[in-house]
């Protein structure tokens, strides 16, 4: 008996076994959560810094500082500064005046690098440089036979020693860039001709083949991106809402209804690269549409954001009390008058809210572009809308997925920068909706 | 109402936009052209006044079915192929009614084989590949499973380094001249190939099929992973395209086959066995309806871009010797019998 009384617990300041196995119990499930919460944060972390880690340098990039004399014999050479006779000049021949001009300056600028030679010094200029010289000079002809001080690129190796991603010992091993020639960017370094500077064309500038790591930008995959977000808002957010709205408000409740829930909530479960595959057969090979045009892609991405939209708006409608409607209709107002004078407007913070959620989760998709060929190079920015709807476009996720295949290391930086880009777009989307929900939605 | 209009416009325009001519050269296939075709594309962009073309990649199997579908706005204009198109698809090709298909030899890609810069320098031959990896091999005039582990077990003259190899998943067409030209070369030189026969065996098949146990990875990505994969496993052999390689020899050493290093003279000679022709098909009844097509194809073959010196041969293509004949057949537009 009085085992019995020692084994139960007696009072409140006295802690029998079973209470301590409960507290026990919590701490242990506490810990379990933490952990889980801990696990989280670390592989955000290391995800954070790969990719800040990698992708940073992207947003600097290593110019050459020169002076050109743009030599009207090699340039122009009947003289009359005809734009139609210019444009027989290839970059081809603008490379050699570059060439010739960046030995020069190496040359004022008493920089001798033992074991360099004239092809060496001329490497470290970017293929992307007589593109540029030679658009300066079809645009303003009247600069030929001029010497004009010009900022180019500098190759991608070169960019790449100046980041620290390239080292002496690499380039030792390394047969696209020689010892000498990073000699020859300490000295230029030294003297001014070559710098380290903040990277707009990353953001604006076209995609560039594998032997141009350094003049490759986001432009047009960004354009694209932008296009396809256009159209699935102008698409998907109203056919989304009167779905919604005619299910939620409207329409009876009966087998066939049941039938269009259940499946609307199956299509939001449907991989994506499926809605690919129906956008390959409907709108291309059906329709007609182009390829690798936004228009395709938006229409295809409008297909998989509809079920989101759907969902999230009946969910905010179902949230408003039926005693607002029914208030409504009781002072004489019609259904459609009580739906869309104040059921709507309260279920609008979060019908917002769903839709920029599939938005960003539309912009972030690539496998079913995969299909419509929007992974392309693509260089030409698409046209003004809406006709640059179906101009050839990239996409930002295809962009990534693009340039971490290419050979060229220098790459790797590119893909990092714009996943960077494309993280910073998301943050802002889901910020938004964020501060939607936030200020406008009311509890009831 | 304002949704039946939205509706109405959209439809209008989609309509609208069925009708307006395309104004870039299509292309799709290789990833293996791939690069090339990027190099050449911005090139011609740049230099012309067409636009630069837009080009896909894929796979050669995959850019020859697009280029099959038929004739059109809608179809691509040109394929890359890192293969010869095969009697089925010039048939699929002919059904869907592209019946004048100009093949373009655009030169030659090597095929090399490439460790980790720090470990083990290789001399193979294709027969060490085969013992290597072959699934199945003849011991005791039985088949047994192959038990190799270290490339010393089969050369002695190797390294006793575990063997790894990463090859080239079967969608690519680089697969294929590594089937064909090393492990079926190998079969066949290790007297493997006759010795099968004389057992009455399927001595083709037996000599085609790679072990499963792990030695030999099958890579369906491209060339990044590989390098990426023999990062993380410095024992690892990676098969990869030579411009690949030329790009990233500060991480990668390339092994002799035959005793012969890989390179763009020992390619083009034939001294250097692993190497394979690369392609483009284009369809002459696009040359009058896509602009730049005609001029663009020409380009990629001109002596200053494919030829010796050129940008092409700068990044890894292999020049062809026969670039002239190349260039001729395509100024008259000879056509694929």
């Amino acid at each position: 008996m009085s085992d019995q009384a020692a084994a139960r617990p007696t009072s409140l300041l006295n802690r029998g076994d079973h209470t301590a196995r409960r507290h026990a119990a919590e701490a242990r499930f506490r810990a379990c959560g933490l952990g889980a919460i801990l696990i989280g944060l670390a592989a955000l972390a290391m995800l954070l810094t790969s990719v800040l880690g990698s992708g940073l340098g992207a947003f600097r990039q290593t110019y050459i500082h020169l002076p050109i004399h743009l030599d009207a014999a090699a340039l122009d050479k009947s003289g009359d500064r005809d734009p139609e006779v210019l444009k027989k000049v290839t970059t081809i021949g603008y490379r050699k005046v570059i060439d010739a001009a960046l030995v020069e300056a190496v040359a004022q600028a008493g920089i001798v690098i033992p074991g360099l030679t004239e092809d060496d010094s001329a490497g470290i200029i970017s293929r992307e440089a007589p593109a540029q010289v030679r658009d300066m000079a079809l645009s303003d002809p009247d600069l030929i036979g001029e010497t004009i001080q010009v900022r180019i690129l500098a190759d991608g190796r070169i960019d790449g020693y100046l980041k620290g991603r390239v080292s002496a010992e690499s380039a030792a091993r390394d047969s696209n860039v020689s010892l000498a020639q990073l000699q020859l960017a300490d000295a230029m370094v030294e003297r001014g001709l070559l710098s380290l500077d903040f990277n707009a064309a990353f953001l604006t500038a076209p995609d560039a083949s594998d032997q141009r790591p350094e003049a490759a930008g986001l432009g047009v995959a960004i354009l694209g991106s932008a296009y396809m977000m256009l159209i699935v808002l102008a698409l998907a957010l109203p056919i989304g809402v009167a779905a919604s709205i005619y299910l939620e408000e409207f329409a009876p409740k009966n087998r066939l209804t049941d039938l269009i829930e259940v499946n609307v909530a199956n299509l939001a479960a449907v991989p994506s690269i499926v809605f690919g595959i129906l956008g390959l057969a409907i709108f291309i090979n059906f329709a007609g549409l182009p390829q690798s045009a936004p228009v395709v892609g938006g229409l295809v991405l409008t297909l998989m954001t509809l079920p989101t939209i759907i969902i999230a708006t009946r969910a905010s409608l179902k949230a408003v009390p039926p005693s607002i409607r029914e208030a409504a209709l009781g002072l004489g107002a019609s259904r459609m008058q009580a739906v869309f004078h104040h059921v709507l407007p309260l279920a609008a913070p979060g019908i917002l809210t769903g839709a920029i959620l599939g938005l960003a989760q539309a912009l972030g998709e690539t496998a079913p572009l995969l299909l419509i060929g929007m992974v392309a190079f693509v260089r030409e920015y698409p046209g003004a809308p809406p006709e640059g709807f179906f101009d050839p476009a990239s996409a930002l996720p295809v962009q990534i997925f693009n340039w971490t295949q290419r050979a060229d290391p220098a790459f790797v930086e590119r893909a990092s920068g714009a996943i960077i880009v494309l993280l910073a777009f998301l943050l802002v989307m889901n910020a938004a909706a964020i501060l939607l929900r936030r200020r406008f939605e009311r509890r009831w | 109402m304002s949704r039946l209009t939205l509706t109405t416009s959209v439809l209008a325009i989609l309509a609208a936009s069925a009708a307006t001519a395309r104004d870039q050269v299509q292309v799709a296939g290789s990833s293996t052209v791939l690069p090339y075709a990027t190099i050449v594309a911005e090139l011609f962009g740049e230099n012309f006044d067409f636009p630069t073309p837009v080009i896909e990649s894929g796979g050669s199997s995959a850019g020859l079915k697009k280029f099959c579908e038929g004739v059109g706005e809608n179809t691509i204009d040109i394929a890359n192929a890192s293969r010869r198109i095969k009697e089925a698809e010039i048939a699929a090709c002919k059904a869907a009614g592209v019946s004048d298909i100009i093949e373009v030899r655009i030169g030659y890609d090597g095929i090399v084989f490439a460790s980790d810069i720090d470990g083990e320098s290789f001399a193979f031959t294709p027969a060490d590949w085969y013992k290597a990896l072959a699934a199945e091999v003849v011991r005791d005039g039985e088949l047994a499973p192959n038990t190799a582990t270290l490339w010393s077990e089969v050369n002695a003259d190797l390294p006793a380094q575990e063997i790894m190899a990463f090859v080239p998943g079967t969608k690519h067409g680089t697969r294929e001249v590594f089937d064909i030209k090393v492990i079926e070369q190998g079969c066949k030189d290790s007297g493997a190939s006759a010795e099968l026969e004389s057992l009455g065996m399927d001595a083709d098949k037996l000599c085609t099929s790679l072990r499963t146990d792990g030695r030999a990875v099958e890579i369906d990505g491209d060339y990044t992973e590989t390098l990426t994969r023999i990062g993380s496993n410095p024992d690892g052999i990676g098969v990869f395209g030579l411009s690949f390689y030329e790009n990233n020899t500060a991480e990668l050493q390339v092994a002799t086959m035959n005793g012969v290093v890989p390179s763009a003279e020992t390619i083009a000679s034939g001294e250097y066995p692993v190497s394979r022709p690369l392609y483009f098909y284009a369809k002459q009844a696009h040359f009058d309806m896509t602009p730049g097509l005609k001029e663009f194809a020409e380009f990629f073959v001109s002596d200053d871009i494919a030829g010796a010196g050129g940008p092409l041969a700068d990044y890894g293509l292999v020049p062809d010797p026969d670039l002239a004949e190349t260039q001729a057949g395509l100024a008259e537009e000879a056509l694929m019998n």
